[in-house]
């Protein structure tokens, strides 16, 4: 799988509060999700994330378990995200949902080109150095290669 | 030696096994998205006798959408007879914690506070909508043996400290993404020295600091906990194990903390922040929502007055019950308090207590992100007695004996 975007920067320790507030979730709307992504961190981001590879400080996705945040993610339009970790629900559920998330530590400027290669472990932005992304282990490939965990169940009848 | 979390999931650490659940449980919260998922996989239910469904993140319902889906959800337990915690019950995990998890168990909940369940040696951890909905389809899921770090607790709580600054305290030094992919493992003598209830918030922080689950070694304590809902158990075997990291707390030194917005690792002792001004104090949630906490808080407050709005809200109907017949619940109602239902209340935002722009808010709960508590509000974290304090004060103040 290789993915192309531009990079949009974040913080480290960026919550699923963040990602998508509480008071958005009572809805089956996923596009509310999509609209109010990151509102409260910059209300202006929603609307630049289709196309976009998110370059996340450490410990992406803390906090609550909420699975809007990573539907919130993928109805906008993010290519990808990429972060030297991410808080563990976060992450599976990214995969579950087939939206590509990236370990590593990604050197980049806001609006960088970009390129993810999840079969070849390695992101580059721009110019600089492709840098290893730690692996998939073969269970979340497997996942991720369905295009998500819903898909991988409806194949095994 | 394996360490709790191997032996209970039966590999080593970094191993991915398939799990048959032994109970499984969403709230109104994740409930609804993962019944839509379930819906789409279209497989039917795997076994609805291991399955829980409780409604505890906005009860009652604050509008007629939020009525809308949980009408939904509650229509989808009938028919499918996963049985229903319905309004009132209380706190999912508080009312799992209940009797309804035994050690040694993989308990699975879609909730990241699921964690707080480790307090009684079972793998309890959180996941999210999809997982749950491919639970409910196969009875099982699939976990990578987490590497654990363990806590050594020596010693004898203290000087006013709680269970919660205990908490606060291995929060901040582990910092929070210092135990990602890892369980917790609390042992040693201080462990023995804790309460259920005590132990319970112990374990409901380690999401906190990242970790899958926070687990306790089930002892006389926990049996004899159990034993009064009708369960039996026994004990766990303590071994020495092969630990990914290894950190020392002596209880005796641990001292009220609070932490401040909008980070959970940011606890520091209560005397630096006393006299912070304060709009209102929260008294509830699975971290300290439970009986225990209740007539602590009302002790510290019978037949005093609160200087600052104050919300008690009991994790569960029981608690409710139980501060009834203590009397615990005349003390706080008749010091000014306002009750809520059982619950999470305004933990996360959404009614009973929602803070408004600028307001501060001292709580007994787990999360003080940024606007969690209401948009432009901020939220220190503290524990039962800091906070009945600071309800008398009118502002951020020491527990009752603290040095």
């Amino acid at each position: 799988m290789r993915l192309a975007g531009r990079a949009i920067r974040l913080p480290p320790d960026i919550d699923t509060d963040m990602i998508i507030a509480g008071r958005y979730l009572r809805t089956k709307d996923r596009s509310v999700w999509a609209a109010r992504a990151f509102e409260d961190l910059d209300p202006t981001l929603a609307g630049r994330l289709r196309g976009a590879v998110i370059a996340a400080g450490p410990n992406f996705g803390c906090g609550s378990s909420r699975e809007q945040a990573a539907v919130a993610l993928r109805e906008a339009g993010v290519v990808a995200v990429v972060a030297p970790s991410f808080a563990r629900i976060f992450y599976r559920n990214a995969i579950n949902l087939g939206l590509p998330i990236a370990e590593a530590e990604l050197d980049c400027e806001d609006g960088d080109p970009v390129e993810v290669d999840l079969e070849a472990g390695l992101v580059r932005a721009g110019d600089r150095p492709p840098v290893p992304i730690a692996p998939l282990s073969p269970r979340m490939r497997a996942i991720l290669g369905a295009g998500g965990l819903v898909e991988l169940l409806k194949g095994t009848a | 030696m394996p360490t709790l979390a191997e032996r209970i999931l039966g590999a080593p650490a970094g191993e991915c096994v398939d799990r048959a659940i032994d109970v499984a449980y969403a709230h109104d919260g994740t409930g609804v998205l993962a019944l839509q998922t379930f819906r789409t996989i279209g497989k039917p239910l795997a076994r609805p006798g291991r399955m829980r469904l409780l409604f505890d993140h906005i009860v009652p319902a604050n509008n007629s959408e939020t009525a809308t889906l949980q009408a939904e959800l509650r229509r989808f337990a009938h028919e499918s007879g996963v049985p229903l915690c319905d309004v009132g019950e209380g706190i999912c995990h508080q009312v799992m914690g209940e009797g309804g998890v035994r050690p040694g168990e993989v308990v699975i909940g879609a909730d990241s506070h699921t964690c707080t369940l480790g307090a009684f040696g079972a793998f309890a951890t959180g996941v999210g909508a999809t997982d749950m909905a491919a639970i409910w389809a196969t009875g099982e899921t699939w976990l990578r043996v987490p590497e654990t770090t363990k806590i050594s607790l020596s010693g004898e709580l203290g000087g006013g400290a709680e269970a919660k600054d205990l908490a606060l305290a291995y929060v901040s030094r582990l910092g929070m993404d210092g135990a990602t992919y890892r369980a917790l493992e609390f042992r040693g003598e201080g462990a023995a020295t804790l309460s259920m209830a005590g132990r319970l918030t112990c374990s409901n922080l380690a999401i906190e600091a990242g970790a899958k689950t926070g687990l306790f070694y089930a002892d006389r304590t926990t049996c004899e906990y159990l034993a009064g809902f009708g369960v039996e158990a026994s004990p766990q075997t303590v071994e020495d194990a092969d630990y990914a990291d290894e950190h020392d707390i002596d209880l005796g030194a641990v001292e009220p903390l609070v932490a401040v917005p909008h980070r959970v690792d940011s606890a520091r002792p209560v005397d630096r922040v006393a006299g912070t001004a304060i709009d209102q104090v929260f008294v509830g949630t699975c971290t300290n929502g439970r009986l225990e906490d209740l007539e602590r808080f009302a002790a510290a407050i019978k037949g005093r007055r609160v200087r600052v709005r104050t919300v008690v809200i009991p994790a569960s109907r029981r608690v409710l019950a139980g501060a009834i017949r203590s009397g615990a619940l005349e003390a706080i109602v008749e010091a000014g308090c306002t009750v809520g239902p059982p619950g999470c209340g305004p933990c996360l935002g959404m009614h009973l207590g929602v803070l408004g722009e600028g307001e501060v808010c001292l709580s007994t709960a787990n999360r003080n992100f940024r606007n969690r508590m209401g948009v432009g509000g901020e939220v220190y974290l503290a524990s039962v007695g800091t906070a009945a304090a600071s309800s008398l004060a009118g502002e951020i103040a020491p527990p009752e004996g603290a040095a």
